[in-house]
């Protein structure tokens, strides 16, 4: 049965509901975004500390500036999918619990 | 004007350009009819047209031309450029596309107050995308300005800002965001083709990216001795301006160590300096992406969130494969185009782009159709990006200023004709504005609009789309306080800068030595004070975010009385419809 568009005490409507949604959605998040700043902040730390290391030559290109250059951009690429498949499975799944919930309650 | 000095196939190809720029405007004005049409593309735009498109958008004049001359003048440092201009789509993506897409409002400063209940602060979010939207279109207009005299030598300056921006201005006025769409998608492929086929073809013929860059070595002889074994395509001796091998090569390079080295610091003292720079140069570019208003109103014209989601996944991988390019030409630019370094602006490396597929021979027929593909490129990419920003400007006039504020009862077909108004009053001021940069420099000025975004827009939409403890003032504080401060501390850089250069140009020309004024002795005594002032977004962005938490908390008794409603909106999955329901109670209570 559709619920009274006024009536806020269902359950999508619920403190509950969206305390978990953005949880869910937020460690999603966090979570690619650490994949993603391990590199982005940790190579300066490794040209910085570990420099004749990151001079080694690959291919003619020092390793810093094929990862920088290059491979940084397929690794975006790879966080990217991840987060997109994730987070259309998680809508789905939450909309699936919440339809669940609202008619246990109705 | 001498018209000897005209290549026939630069004059071509990017006339070309030009012809299929307008005539595609025209053909979509035909087709664009509600006002809908005019703001958000009728929000029908399918993933690939709206990727090509963002891309084509974002793909403006400094990185089609701007990156591969800063990697030819300061090496790996400049790297950094392309790799965050591309991945602050991530950040875009990870926090802000998904809640603003289901928030649905036409604009930022729809947001802005559809998100505090406040008039008030829709002005201020007008005010910044205007304000944004002209720091980034100057720097577009130089380059049209720049590019249209390389191809018609001895054109004064204006007439290229003049004529590109009259057939922009005209295309926005006829087919508003619809008649763009289309073709910056295709302005997005003709800058792809530009800019990595004169690559593989200079690449088959001058040996692979990594060999290239292998020319560069401290360790080995100086160039003249290696040319023996290189064989016939050896490397160039470089000229006294340029800078050493190992400089250029390696992280923490000229231009990050360039504080340090004016205050005479060592080369073990400067390193630390450098590491805070590139950090902080990592924030600005990554969260002014994520910030950029021009940009974010594109989400708008998905069809659903689940479409946003993938536009933002092909736009990162168009990008993210142009991006590979431009360095190359920098690479490529330094072994067999040195004496570029011995002149500057766009005399010098910013123009390698352009100039690099002449490398191929004076009469070589390949060269010349090469040289005028990347000129029809650079066209390509100050004339969309431009566009895109006349777009949002518009709209900020047209639907915000006139629809919301001046007339709020004005039919849609006013609202229509009031578009095409404001596309000319506006494209004609940013014309004016565009003659008056010609001294200035490309990235000073684009790295204004990305710090100004960086450390306004970006701290607002984060965290008004994950924190439920907002309030109108703790937003606007945050935002004006982070925004204002990182303007503040680049004009200072900038314009001491050019007062010293300035100042050095005169004194030589008088023969006397320039005596530096107080500011830039200040500047050398405080090489950390110098690089936190000239790269502000790694203490200006968490200000900005502090002050909103700090104001927020102070004024908790404004938080939006619906603020459970707003998020829900913002976060909850479409299929469950509570955005319509949002919108029928917001009416229900005479909103």
């Amino acid at each position: 049965m559709q619920p009274d568009p006024q009536d806020h005490q269902d359950f999508i409507h619920s403190e509950e509901f969206l305390q978990g949604l953005m949880k869910r959605q937020l460690r999603l998040s966090i979570a690619c975004a650490m994949a993603f700043l391990l590199l982005l902040l940790g190579l300066p730390l490794l040209n910085y500390f570990a420099p004749s290391f990151m001079a080694q030559r690959i291919g003619g290109f020092t390793l810093s500036w094929l990862v920088l250059g290059v491979l940084f951009f397929p690794y975006v690429w790879i966080i990217a999918r991840w987060f997109i498949t994730r987070s259309m499975a998680l809508e789905n799944a939450e909309v699936k619990f919440a339809e669940e919930n609202q008619q246990k309650n109705s | 004007m001498d018209f000897s000095q005209i290549n026939p196939w630069i004059l071509a190809l990017s006339s070309i350009t030009v012809v299929i720029t307008i005539w595609m405007g025209f053909r979509s004005a035909k087709t664009s009819k509600s006002a809908s049409d005019f703001f958000v593309a009728g929000r029908s735009v399918s993933v690939g047209w709206n990727a090509s498109a963002i891309s084509g958008e974002y793909l403006s004049a400094a990185s089609f031309m701007g990156i591969a001359g800063m990697v030819m003048s300061a090496g790996y440092d400049a790297l950094w450029y392309p790799v965050c201009y591309a991945c602050g789509y991530l950040f875009l993506l990870l926090f802000i596309a998904g809640p603003l897409r289901r928030f649905g409002a036409y604009t930022i400063p729809d947001f802005a107050e559809g998100r505090f209940d406040s008039p008030l602060f829709r002005r201020i979010a007008v005010c910044f995308v205007l304000f944004i939207g002209f720091f980034y279109t100057m720097p577009q207009m130089k380059g049209a300005g720049v590019t249209l005299s390389y191809i018609l030598p001895g054109l004064p300056y204006w007439v290229g800002v003049v004529v590109v921006g009259a057939v922009i201005t005209l295309n926005v006025a006829l087919g508003g965001m619809k008649g763009i769409t289309l073709v910056q998608a295709v302005q997005y492929w003709i800058k792809m083709f530009a800019i990595s086929l004169p690559i593989f073809v200079l690449l088959s013929v001058y040996g692979g990216y990594g060999k290239n860059l292998s020319l560069n070595d401290a360790a080995a002889p100086p160039a003249i001795e290696r040319s023996v074994d290189a064989g016939e395509h050896a490397r160039k001796p470089l000229p006294e301006k340029a800078p050493k091998d190992e400089q250029w090569l390696e992280p923490f390079g000229p231009l990050t160590t360039k504080a340090a080295k004016a205050a005479g610091l060592s080369q073990e003292e400067s390193r630390p300096l450098s590491l805070i720079y590139t950090y902080s140069l990592i924030i600005a570019l990554v969260c002014g992406t994520a910030g950029l208003p021009h940009i974010l109103v594109r989400f708008y014209t998905n069809p659903d969130g689940v479409a946003a989601k993938k536009t933002t996944m092909w736009v990162m991988i168009l990008i993210g494969i142009f991006y590979v390019f431009p360095p190359v030409f920098g690479v490529l630019g330094r072994n067999f185009m040195p004496e570029l370094y011995n002149a500057t602006g766009s005399k010098g490396p910013d123009k390698v782009v352009l100039e690099l597929p002449t490398l191929l021979g004076k009469g070589n027929i390949l060269g010349s159709v090469l040289s005028g593909i990347t000129c029809a490129g650079a066209f390509a990419a100050f004339m969309s990006t431009f566009s895109g920003l006349l777009v949002s400007m518009t709209s900020a006039v047209a639907h915000d200023i006139y629809g919301r504020m001046l007339k709020p009862d004005s039919t849609p077909a006013q609202r229509m004709r009031m578009f095409k108004i404001a596309a000319i009053v506006v494209g004609g001021l940013a014309m004016l504005l565009g003659t008056q940069v010609e001294l200035l420099d490309i990235n000073f000025m684009v790295g204004q609009a990305f710090a100004i975004a960086a450390a306004s827009y970006f701290p607002l939409l984060f965290m008004s789309a994950w924190w439920r403890g907002m309030t109108m003032r703790g937003a606007a504080t945050g935002m004006l306080g982070g925004g204002i401060l990182a303007l503040a501390c680049v004009t200072l850089t900038s314009v001491s800068d050019i007062i010293a250069k300035n100042g050095q140009a005169a004194a030589l020309k008088a023969g006397t030595t320039w005596s530096p004024n107080a500011l830039s002795i200040f500047w050398q005594e405080n090489p950390l004070l110098r690089i936190l002032a000239e790269q502000p977004a790694i203490w200006t962005v968490p200000t900005a975010i502090l002050l909103m938490i700090i104001v927020s908390k102070a004024t908790r008794s404004q938080v939006p009385s619906d603020a459970r409603m707003k998020m829900l909106v913002l976060h909850a999955p479409e299929a469950l419809g509570l955005k319509q329901e949002y919108i029928q109670e917001q009416q229900g209570h005479g909103h």
